[in-house]
């Protein structure tokens, strides 16, 4: 016998007959038929709750028509429903009065006026006057109960959106519901503050003011904001975003919903960080990331100076003109801050005028570029709705903070199984079916017996069962497995992580891999040739060869390499060996493109502004391969320039053209020379980028509901009015891809030996933090507060070992010297293992990666005494 | 005069100084139920219940029997005892958790056993501090005697209970906010449906929740047959009903009368029960069936004591309180108090129920306390059809719990029943019984 499945359900509304998806909620199906109905609580991005009433409709049933709250029922076959009775209406017209019975005349001050869903649907539905005569309910107002976050207790409808949102999506449990009748309210836990990363997602789906952001308070009415849809690209996550601004004054971001990305989600640095690219206006120090470079600056008599474009880009070329007379003699770092286009102009100056293969977008944080290339992708929709995910990574809230959204998202909905490999902490831990716990440098160890077979090694911590247990769950073939892949610890070499991307690759062949990059566009610049062997188009010379950054640093260090131009980004703050980065770049001449200071600043003899993100037109390619666009929506401050323009004057004054002129027409080059998708992204309206060689993954940009992104100006201009209800139009990038690397491109090498750690030592790690000392943080006059001090973090069994207590401060002894640190405890570190944080200073201003990574070493070892 | 010549069959033991205690329930019959039961197949004991036509004693009345038959087969279920009673003025499990606390303990198992649970829940009010130490020993000592735990009295049948103490909300009282609270989180009700406790219950699996007083009946019916429980009362109210009897009475308390034989009249007027209106003053209005019932006036004094019978006059027996107001009760400040509690208890998840119960509440305590206007009686009404639409019996829903639809009933009582006096608040500015 067969089932009949059936595709649609067929329902009465108001009499006429519809046709849904089973299973579909009666407030979308009506949507759909074009029937609007109001609504407060629901919101499409999470569970419905059906608790403010305000989506009653009439549903006829056993006991005849009743009331029923159209979010929260789904439709089945036959359903009779009435939306516009009276008894609908005077339901209706009955919640939203009895909703602003208690709301506070508050409007004209507050930051949702003019775009508060309350007052639109009162302004639709409600009744002109009030018949409430009584004591309105008074609270404090608004209270503090996070960093960044107020609360306006008067002006909450208790719809739950935002405790919801922090309890079902983010997974955190800080606030929630306390007390009854109308003296609810929303409150943080009595003991841990509302410091979620994702803590402004909950002020932006507030259906009213009662959730402020801090750092947009009062700072403009919504009516005098302009508004673009771009691209986050504070990480590679590629976050789709509205970007406001009150005249040249960048005001505000919101969360785009984006299907195939971030489904409206963002998290807090990608949303607030936005002041720093104004700059703090009183910083001059130019080796502070909050003071934003606008002129060029050419160094005079060991100072640098304001100078011309003229003066600068002559030095500049100057500088490269004579370098690039012995071969090898220049190169380039950096790019991740880059567009697409700008990448592709300095990758056709470096390669192609200056001729050197010296190139690297990452800062030796990241992986080799042909590894990278030559796994097989997924999307960020495939790992999230993989059967198995595997990850072998840093703490993704903390890298990739929405990319952790997606993921636990499905981890919990679906339940898909996720095996962890790890040493560090990770929000996903208490979601993880396995985790195998490894120490520093034994990740290729790990990966060895799992594809093996093996018994687990010698000595490690994670068991037999437990690696049985994770194979059981990737199958023989590893498909529908996707691999998480990323830099867990920047104080261990790079081929010990991949050398176990390439034992799960070779094992695993149906598995796919999300490489868990972290910075802005790096994906883009590196499919722009930005990297040794890699180029523009995704391509790959495997027979060429060039330095990437850690051996050009090694290179200008032993005087083999006299000039370095370094685009974007803090070369010295980025490198996790800062002290031989400053030794090279002493004797280096160093060329600047940048729009923010820094300490790479202090070895700079030409120092070339840059406009930055908001400022510039283009496109970027988050982790997934997907291209998007960025649209500016201010004019960068003084005379900063895009980076093409700035790469194609630099190649006129060489002698040279590198034959682009403007963005569009970088764009265009880049689509005409390599079929990489560019121009047509940028004109393009409709969808959510294209992602590289997988037209299979193309997805309609959808409507919002207003009442869902309060504050989002395009939700109906974009999306609706073309909106067909089909996802059919693909664009025509089939490929986009020039020559691609494959596995077999990869020459194995040789054995890896960690070396063993001695008993008396910890193996450190040092991971990655969202809030770090980097410019979207440093610069950031809202986010600066928020970056932590320094401290080890150790397992209880190493705390006890060493007879001290959790916040004491104890002497750590690296490879170059020692630290003071105090201690932390935290049950997800390893044991015989210690945790520092990138980017985090202890009380004396040192940064505990300085002292403490050793160079000589596949990974790092510290001692520990007691003061 | 009142019929009384029923068994008592749940407050039997109530005579007794150590009512509570193992050894006076083994000398009077305890367990003997449950022995009876594990000789049955659990299907017969269903049965017994089904024919006793046991209604349940929490509010709704719903058949045991017919709920018991409901639940979803599922390898795993629970049963939940619901003994939270925070009405105000009713305290009828008050009385079973503290004086026979084993009867009780014996009606879970037997009740366990007929629906082959293996983990029961007893949750009551966390304010009954004697009650919750009675019941805890009752387990305990049901435990030791060999009536609890594994293989109990020797058969193939185990089942563990757990006493889990309410923290004070009214609501908890409502079967899937008690659901949730015993899992641990807040006292928000489920919405049904999809949530009915049969379907998905505690930890998502079926589960049945029934009040102590149905779950007290069920060794007497057990032990004496479902036919001889279904002999007593008329029609579909069976058997007898605890009452807790309050407000202007001679003897305010809790008695057990046989159901339908007794009318209000006799729990009110009969000597050897509520002894008549307290100094002989003329009846003004009753409460029959808790503070979520409509009310009745003298005209219903000889109304039967059945769920049909008061069901058809517009009210219900409810949670079994009566409240009795005489002449000099101030039908506007009855109103106003009941108003103030459900607006406490609202759990504040629905705006209706929340912001209406407020709003109402405000309006009733003008009225009450000067500042009323005759507009406020039109007003209050109409807010009252926006929580219940059309105002009827039982009342429409825009709710996700009767709580909500249960605000209007006295209100609306009031001001039909007693206009007059809401014009003398209004025109004297206060109340006229101050
Ligand atoms: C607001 C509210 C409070 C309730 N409080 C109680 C209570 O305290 N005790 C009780 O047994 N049932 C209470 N109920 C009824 C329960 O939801 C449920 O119907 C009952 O426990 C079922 O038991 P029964 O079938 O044995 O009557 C309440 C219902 C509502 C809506
Ligand atoms: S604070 Fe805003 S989002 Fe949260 S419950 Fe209140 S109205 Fe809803
Ligand atoms: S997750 Fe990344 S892309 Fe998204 S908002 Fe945060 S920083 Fe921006
Ligand atoms: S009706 Fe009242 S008590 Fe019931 S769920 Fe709604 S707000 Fe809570
Ligand atoms: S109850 Fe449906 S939108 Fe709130």
């Amino acid at each position: 016998m067969t089932d009949v499945i059936k595709t649609t359900v067929t329902l009465n509304v108001n009499g006429r007959p519809i046709e849904v998806k089973p299973g579909e909620l009666l407030i979308e199906a009506c949507e759909q038929a074009g029937d609007y109905i109001p609504r407060f609580c629901y919101h499409p991005r999470m569970e419905p709750v059906g608790m403010c009433r305000m989506c009653l409709v009439e549903v006829d049933g056993p006991r005849g028509a009743t009331l029923q709250p159209a979010c929260y029922i789904h439709v089945t076959d036959g359903m009779n429903v009435t939306t516009n009775s009276e008894k609908v209406k005077k339901a209706q017209d009955g919640v939203l009065e009895f909703l602003l019975a208690n709301h506070p005349l508050d409007c004209p001050v507050c930051d949702k006026g003019g775009e508060c869903p309350l007052q639109d649907q009162t302004l639709t539905h409600g009744s002109g006057e009030t018949r409430f005569i009584e004591e309105k309910r008074h609270f404090v107002k608004p209270i503090e109960i996070g960093k960044l976050v107020l609360l306006d207790r008067e002006r909450c409808i208790q719809c739950a959106r935002c405790t919801r949102f922090s309890d079902e999506v983010a997974g955190d449990t800080e606030i929630a519901f306390s007390g009854r009748g109308d003296l609810i309210e929303v409150a943080p836990s009595p003991t841990k503050p509302f410091d979620s990363v994702f803590s402004g997602n909950t002020v932006q789906i507030c259906p009213v003011g009662a959730l402020t952001a801090k750092p947009y308070r009062f700072s403009a009415r919504p009516w005098d904001l302009e508004q673009v849809e771009s691209t986050c690209t504070t990480c590679a996550v590629g976050c789709r975003v509205a970007v406001q601004s009150s005249g040249n004054r960048l005001t505000r971001i919101l969360g785009v919903d984006s299907d195939p990305v971030n489904h409206g989600w963002l998290c807090d640095k990608g949303r607030f960080s936005l002041d720093s690219i104004d700059g703090n206006e009183e910083s001059r120090d130019l080796l502070s990331a909050a003071t934003r470079i606008s002129q060029p600056l050419l160094r005079e008599n060991g100072v640098l100076k304001e100078v011309t474009w003229d003066e600068a880009l002559e030095a500049a070329a100057s500088i490269l003109r004579n370098a690039a007379q012995s071969s090898d003699g220049v190169g380039a770092v950096g790019g991740a801050s880059l567009t697409n286009e700008g990448a592709f102009a300095w990758e056709r100056l470096v390669r192609g005028v200056l001729g050197s293969e010296h190139l690297d977008a990452q800062f030796g944080d990241g992986l080799d570029p042909v590894v990278l290339q030559a796994l097989p992708k997924a999307t960020i929709d495939e790992a999230a709705a993989a059967k198995t995910i595997v990850t072998l990574t840093g703490d993704l809230r903390e890298e990739l903070p929405v990319l952790f959204l997606r993921l636990r998202e499905n981890i919990v909905r679906q339940n898909s199984a996720l095996i962890e490999f790890g040493f560090g902490p990770s929000a996903l831990r208490s979601l993880a079916r396995v985790s195998l716990a490894i120490r520093p440098g034994e990740a290729h160890l790990a990966a060895r017996a799992l594809c093996d077979g093996s018994d687990a090694p010698k000595g490690a911590i994670f068991t037999n069962e437990e690696l049985e247990e994770a194979r059981q769950h990737i199958g023989d073939s590893g498909e529908g497995v996707v691999f998480v892949v990323g830099r867990a610890n920047l104080a261990e070499d790079s081929s010990v992580l991949e050398e176990a991307i390439r034992r799960f690759a070779e094992r695993y062949p149906n598995a796919t891999f999300l490489v868990a990059l972290r910075r802005a566009n790096v994906m883009g610049a590196l499919d722009m040739g930005l990297a040794p062997r890699l180029r523009p188009g995704r391509g790959v010379d495997v027979a060429a060869s060039g330095r990437d950054t850690l051996d050009q640093l090694a290179a200008l260090r032993d005087g083999e390499q006299k000039a370095l131009l370094v685009l974007g980004g803090c070369l010295i703050g980025n490198v996790a060996d800062a002290p031989a980065a400053r030794a090279a770049l002493e004797k280096a001449d160093v060329i600047a493109v940048t729009g923010h200071g820094g300490a790479t600043l202090a070895y700079a003899s030409v120092v070339l502004p840059a406009a930055v993100q908001h400022e510039r037109r283009g496109t970027v390619t988050n982790i997934e391969g997907r291209v998007s666009a960025v649209t500016p929506k201010i004019v960068a401050p003084g005379s900063a320039w895009p980076d093409v323009a700035i790469a194609a004057e630099l190649a006129e004054l060489l002698g040279q053209s590198i034959g682009l002129t403007s963005v569009e027409q970088a764009a265009k080059a880049i689509e005409e020379t390599t079929g990489y998708p560019a121009l047509s992204v940028m004109n393009d309206e409709l969808h959510d980028g294209v992602v590289v060689g997988r037209a299979d993954a193309s997805s309609l940009r959808h409507a919002l509901d207003p009442m869902a992104f309060p504050g989002i100006r395009s939700t109906e201009a974009v999306g609706i009015a073309s909106y067909t209800g089909s996802t059919t139009t693909v664009l025509a990038h089939s490929s986009g891809v020039t020559k691609g690397a494959s596995l077999s491109d990869l020459t194995s090498s040789p054995e890896i030996e960690v070396g063993i750690a001695d008993a008396y030592s910890l193996t450190l790690y040092a991971s990655r933090r969202l809030y770090d000392r980097g410019i979207a943080m440093q610069g950031s006059p809202a986010l600066q507060p928020l970056i932590p001090s320094s401290a080890l973090a150790l397992h209880h069994v190493d705390l006890d070992r060493l007879g001290v207590e959790s916040g004491t401060v104890v002497k750590v002894t690296g490879a170059r010297g020692s630290i003071l640190l105090p201690v932390v405890l935290d049950e997800h570190v390893a044991r015989g293992s210690a945790g520092i944080f990138v980017g985090t200073l202890n009380s004396s201003g040192e940064n505990p990666l300085d002292v403490l990574f050793d160079p000589e070493h596949l990974i790092s070892q510290v001692r520990l005494e007691t003061r | 005069m009142a019929t009384l010549d029923a068994p008592r069959i749940v407050s039997s033991r109530a005579e007794f100084e150590d009512s509570y205690t193992l050894a006076r329930y083994l000398e009077t019959g305890g367990y003997e139920g449950l022995r009876k039961t594990l000789t049955m197949f659990p299907e017969a004991v269903a049965a017994e219940v089904d024919a006793a036509s046991l209604l349940g004693r929490g509010g709704a009345g719903f058949p045991a029997g017919r709920k018991w038959s409901m639940l979803r087969k599922s390898p795993v279920s629970y049963l939940v005892v619901n003994g939270d009673e925070s009405e105000p003025a009713t305290f009828k499990d008050h009385f079973l958790v503290e004086r026979d606390p084993h009867q009780l303990v014996e009606g879970v198992i037997i009740a366990a056993y007929a629906l082959q649970v293996a983990q029961a829940f007893i949750y009551i009010r966390g304010e009954f501090a004697l009650g919750l130490e009675r019941v805890q020993q009752a387990v305990n000592d049901a435990y030791a005697h060999g009536a609890l735990g594994s293989k109990i009295f020797d058969s193939d049948f185990s089942l563990d209970i757990v006493v889990h103490p309410g923290a004070g909300a009214y609501i908890c009282g409502e079967e899937t906010a008690l659901i949730e609270g015993l899992e641990g989180k807040r006292g928000f009700p489920r919405i049904k449906p999809p949530f009915f406790p049969a379907v998905t219950g505690l930890y998502g699996e079926p589960t049945v929740v029934n009040n102590v007083e149905t779950m007290s009946n069920l060794p007497w019916i057990i032990t004496n047959g479902g036919a001889a429980f279904a002999a007593l009362g008329v029609g579909k109210s069976t058997g007898t009903r605890l009452f807790a009897l309050a407000g202007r009475v001679k003897n305010p308390g809790v008695y057990e009368v046989e159901m339908v034989k007794n009318t209000f009249r006799d729990i009110i007027y009969d000597p050897r029960l509520g002894g008549g209106i307290t100094d002989d003053r003329a009846l003004k209005a009753f409460i029959p069936g808790g503070v979520s019932a409509p009310w009745f006036g003298p005209d219903m004094l000889d109304l039967a004591l059945g769920q049909d019978e008061v069901g058809a006059q517009g009210s219900m027996l409810g949670s079994g309180s009566i409240v009795v107001l005489d002449e000099t009760s101030c039908p506007v400040r009855a109103a106003w108090r009941i108003t103030k509690f459900f607006s406490r208890e609202s759990c504040g998840q629905c705006t209706p129920c929340r912001e209406g119960s407020g709003w109402i509440e405000r309006a009733m305590y003008r009225l009450e306390h000067g500042g009323g206007r005759e507009e406020d009686l039109a007003l209050v009404l109409d807010l009252c059809d926006n929580i219940a639409p059309g105002l009827g019996w039982p009342p429409q829903q825009t709710t996700i719990c009767v709580l909500g639809s249960s605000i209007p009933s006295s209100v609306h009582s009031a001001i039909q029943m007693f206009r007059d006096d809401f014009i003398a608040h209004v025109e004297l500015g206060r109340c006229p019984h101050d």
